[in-house]
């Protein structure tokens, strides 16, 4: 055996472990991950494999607007989804679009998982006064609805800043506001899986010999919470993404000179009792495909990672 | 296997039993072959160490067995009629009514939500033809008959109103409540004090001998086995190494696993400088080392050992599946 | 090793009490009306453990002798008395000057399954002392530190590349013991080491501690509720109920002759293995709850000897002249030690091992 564990083995040992062969053997999960890997790479390489640019409006035409997809009657080959009322092809906005929606997503999950992770061990390790202020920070947070909370972020921003500002503010605008609404969920899950873990012996094992109560959190307790950690960020990435195209849709997220798929179906559905629904049926339908792969992906996370449904 | 003969026709009969778990890396036998009889009113005690497939014998006797698990080969016969084939239903009305079951923890095996009367109201119901009122003096009566004070008052408690040892004794009571004619007691009295635990024990000892019902206890522990039992059936490794009467057994065992497990046992009072110990540790399922499981750590294995598995052998009084014996007289 | 003479004992708790308040929040209190909650769960317990001997603590769950570890180590802090190593008092030492005892004192656990981070590799798990203490200085020394140890408890050194969940219950606690014995100390408190491994298994790991006391001079506070266990480990032995001490001396003299009915009570529990069944009339009720202990001598209840006093009076330990210290009046039969100022007929008090103490001490 191999003092060192090399990448290769690691992968192997991956390729062999429990978790990868109930994902093997779970063809909705595969072809859940497949999807969410479609549309990940899809929007990562949007630059590249885009026909058109949406943002450059000089490739915009007029002439262009509202043709159907090249199926339908009509259609034109260099617009496989059809365009929109300014001639913008569809296709390559929802390709941006899955950009921005999933830019949301990872942030806004990423920044809650970081704070709800530090709030949950510190909470739950310390117990006492230290647990009570940031348990009592989470009941207020759960009391204010997302939606509530982009609004008042929204308009605070838009008083404060000038008026060019408030669109590429859009974007921090919604992460803030996903962030401080999910990072609470993350903070109780930690606390109460390190509220378990930190009387265990081993724990102690490492008291007694002189470990500081950070390194003991950070290297001892958060590997063995974070389990149920990823599950709820697997869903939450998923929740997340319909937050924002939610507030998007409402007008307070993401605005139309640089869209969201939440702000493509709200353009669209302008269109859409005039026949034109291209413009909104296939944002929409990306939108369900991201949210529904990514949801079944962190449900099978959930039941592969509970011993007791093995 | 022989059969060991009794006067009257054995109650339970567990004939070529094997267990195994279905994974992914193909069925993983947890239990390989075991048969044994058990007289009406007999106690066997089934002993050995954990993962030696003790306690899934008595899970599968009651027909608990759960997925991934499954009987794989053999047959259970109870009564003279073969119940491992029974549907789940079928079953479950046999078990409360024909065989009690008593688990480890207390807590698990009592329903926190409803008063110990509701719970004992509900079994006797279930498995005798009473009236509420009937049944309700009759769970009075099973209250006192397992010791516990004051029961007209206590009936209408919640179990976990109930001390450790009291709470056993409830569900001794909740197991032979309706009268069954034996009784699966997995671990009965590890949870509890040492000073506990043998009150449980001969309280146990004292209903089912009143009752003349028969009782499997699982345990692994030798000194309860030694006090309670009538004959021991000694597991590794999902076999039956060796199985005979209490006083033969712990006195001049034969296997040596036995004669192992039976030196490894501290004593008060023995002054010894160093206890003795078999080397190593039952091998775990995916690695079952060949011919007999035991030969790794045996002080005597020789070359058949490692090739073959050892048949059970009869010896006064009982069986013994060791190589050791193979060239005895019968 | 140290300054102290050999006849100086290397552990000495004196008055050692931990009392743990189960109150609820106070807004709770006040609106329920209810008063504070509080447990005794160590009640001034005094003992001496000589250097190289093991001192066992004895009794049923909930009579604080987990708690009694767990002060030692540091991992409680206690309410109040002193627990004194090697000439220092560690409960009045600060937390910096902690660290230096740390190395000196360490505990093997009872639990293998939790006392091992099961995403840790074992060779990282034995090595978090070398590294927290700073007593190996480069990565090569550390590694092979890490083999002479897992070699030392009969394990082989590429068994430091494996995760815990790879080994048994006895092959963990071997890596546990090779942690507790890495910093090199002198003192392991064993809390219910071997309860929860299988007999066969339970000789090894026994055997292994032994062998290492007798290698590596070792003092230990053992505590078990196998009485078998306590008399094939111990020197002293310390009987405990309720956060009390009720009988103590060498080990000897409590198994050939206990005197405390408790203590005996504990002896009749053994099962017997060479005679097979006997007859014998089982001990009679249960641990009272220790929050509501009972007044007088909290045996009382159990006991088949208890008398009028025994239901009012709490009796002190008292010296016997077989060299041990039993609190019992039925035993002692002198006047009750309530005689002791401003103690309240509360706490019972008495040595350990008397062999190096006044018995009296804290009496007069």
């Amino acid at each position: 055996m191999a003092l060192e564990a090399s990448p290769q083995s690691r992968l192997t040992a991956f390729l062999k472990s429990d978790l990868f062969y109930r994902f093997r053997t779970s063809y909705v999960t595969v072809a859940a991950s497949a999807v969410t890997v479609f549309i990940l790479l899809a929007a990562l390489l949007a630059p590249w494999i885009a026909p058109h640019d949406p943002f450059d409006v000089s490739t915009l035409s007029l002439w262009d607007s509202e043709l159907p997809p090249v199926w339908a009657e009509g259609g034109d080959p260099r617009f496989l989804l059809g365009t929109d009322n300014q001639g913008r092809d569809v296709l390559s906005a929802i390709l941006y679009g899955s950009r921005i929606s999933l830019a949301v997503g990872f942030v806004s999950v990423a920044l809650a998982m970081v704070i709800g992770i530090v709030v949950g061990l510190v909470s739950g390790y310390f117990g006492g006064a230290v647990d009570a202020f940031f348990m009592r920070i989470a009941d207020v947070m759960l009391s204010f609805p997302t939606i509530l909370v982009a609004l008042l972020v929204s308009g605070i921003v838009r008083g404060a800043l000038p008026r060019e500002m408030h669109d590429s503010a859009a974007l921090i605008v919604l992460v803030f506001a996903i962030t401080v609404t999910t990072w609470v969920q993350y903070a109780r899950t930690v606390r109460s899986s390190t509220m378990v873990e930190r009387s265990r012996e081993y724990v102690y094992a490492a008291q007694l010999v002189g470990r500081k109560p950070f390194a003991i959190l950070f290297s001892h307790i958060l590997p063995n919470v974070m389990g149920p950690v990823l599950v709820i960020a697997t869903i939450n990435l998923a929740m997340a993404i319909l937050i924002e195209a939610t507030l998007s849709f409402l007008g307070v997220g993401m605005p139309p000179t640089n869209p969201s798929l939440g702000t493509l179906i709200r353009v669209g559905n302008e269109y859409l009792f005039s026949g034109v629904w291209w413009v909104v049926i296939f944002p929409s339908l990306t939108l369900v495909a991201l949210v529904l792969a990514v949801n079944l992906l962190g449900d099978w996370l959930r039941d592969a990672l509970n011993p007791k449904l093995r | 296997m022989n059969t060991t003969t009794f006067p009257n026709s054995p109650l339970l009969s567990v004939r070529d039993l094997s267990i195994c778990f279905d994974t992914r890396h193909g069925p993983l036998r947890a239990v390989d072959g075991i048969t044994f009889d058990l007289a009406p009113g007999e106690i066997l005690g089934m002993v050995g160490e954990s993962g030696a497939g003790k306690s899934l014998t008595g899970t599968a006797i009651t027909g608990l067995l759960e997925r991934p698990g499954r009987i794989d080969r053999g047959e259970i016969l109870f009564e003279g009629k073969r119940i491992d084939t029974l549907s789940a239903e079928e079953m479950r009305r046999l078990r409360g009514r024909r065989i009690g079951a008593i688990f480890q923890d207390p807590l698990t095996s009592l329903n926190p939500l409803m008063t110990v009367g509701q719970q004992l109201v509900q079994t006797i119901r279930t498995h005798l033809s009473l009236g509420k009122e009937a049944a309700r003096k009759r769970a009075i009566e099973c209250l006192a008959e397992v010791g516990i004070p004051a029961p007209e008052a206590r009936i209408d408690q919640y179990p976990h109103q109930f001390s450790g040892g009291m709470r056993q004794r409830v569900v001794i009571a909740l197991a032979l409540c309706a009268e069954p004619s034996l009784v699966i007691a997995d671990e009965p009295t590890t949870a509890l004090d040492v000073s506990i635990q043998a009150q449980i024990l001969d309280l146990l000892k004292k209903m089912c001998r009143e009752r003349g019902a028969a009782v499997i206890l699982v345990t692994h522990d030798m000194g309860v086995i030694a006090e309670t039992a009538d004959r021991v059936a000694v597991m590794y490794s999902g076999r039956v190494v060796e199985i005979g009467p209490v006083e033969k057994v712990v006195r001049d065992p034969r296997h040596p696993y036995t004669k192992g497990l039976m030196q490894s046992i501290p004593r008060v009072g023995s002054n010894a400088l160093r206890l003795t110990q078999i080397d190593g540790a039952m091998p775990r399922l995916t690695d079952l080392p060949s011919g007999c499981a035991f030969h790794p750590r045996c002080p005597r294995a020789f070359a058949e050992c490692k090739r073959t598995k050892p048949a059970a052998l009869p010896v006064e009084g009982g069986h013994v599946a060791c190589h050791l014996y193979q060239e005895e007289p019968v | 090793m140290s300054s102290a003479t050999d006849t100086q004992p290397l552990v000495s708790l004196t008055g050692l009490s931990k009392t743990f308040d189960l109150s609820p929040p106070l807004l709770n209190r006040l609106i329920e009306r209810k008063g504070r909650r509080t447990l005794r769960a160590v009640d001034a317990l005094n003992i001496d453990i000589p250097r190289g001997k093991t001192f066992s603590l004895v009794g049923e769950s909930g009579c604080g002798k987990s708690t009694v570890a767990k002060l030692v180590v540091g991992l409680h802090g206690a309410t109040s008395g002193s627990i004194t190593f090697d000439g220092t008092d560690l409960t009045r030492l600060a937390a910096a000057d902690r660290g230096a005892f740390r190395k000196r004192i360490q505990m093997i656990f009872q639990d293998p399954y939790a006392s091992l981070n099961p995403r840790w590799r074992v060779r990282d798990i034995i090595a978090e002392p070398l590294r927290s203490f700073g007593i190996t200085s480069s990565k090569q020394e550390e590694r092979a530190e890490v083999g002479r140890l897992l070699e030392m408890v009969g394990l082989s050194a590429r068994d430091g590349e494996k995760f815990p969940h790879e080994f048994s219950g006895g092959q963990r606690q071997r890596i546990s013991i090779a942690r507790a014995i890495s910093s090199k100390p002198e003192f392991l408190v064993c809390d219910e080491p071997t309860s929860a491994l299988d007999v066969s298994v339970q000789s090894q790991v026994l055997n292994l501690m032994r062998d290492l006391q007798d290698e590596l001079g070792l003092t230990y506070l053992f505590i078990s509720h196998d009485l078998a266990v306590v008399d094939f480990m111990s020197d002293y032995v310390g009987v405990m109920y309720l956060g009390r001490l009720v009988e103590a001396g060498p080990a000897e003299q409590i198994f050939a002759a206990p005197e405390h009915p408790y203590t005996r009570l504990l002896m009749d529990t053994v099962p017997d293995i060479s005679l097979g069944r006997r007859d014998r009339a089982p001990a009679i009720g249960e641990v009272p709850n220790p929050i509501t202990p009972p007044p007088g001598c909290s045996f009382n209840p159990r006991c088949p000897l208890a008398t009028q006093r025994c239901r009012e009076q709490s009796p002190a330990l008292a010296a016997r002249s077989s060299g041990t210290v039993v609190a019992c009046h039925a035993v002692t039969g002198e006047p009750a030690a309530g005689s002791r100022p401003g103690a309240g007929g509360a706490a019972g008090t008495g040595t350990g091992t008397v062999a190096q103490r006044q018995p009296e001490r804290g009496v007069a």
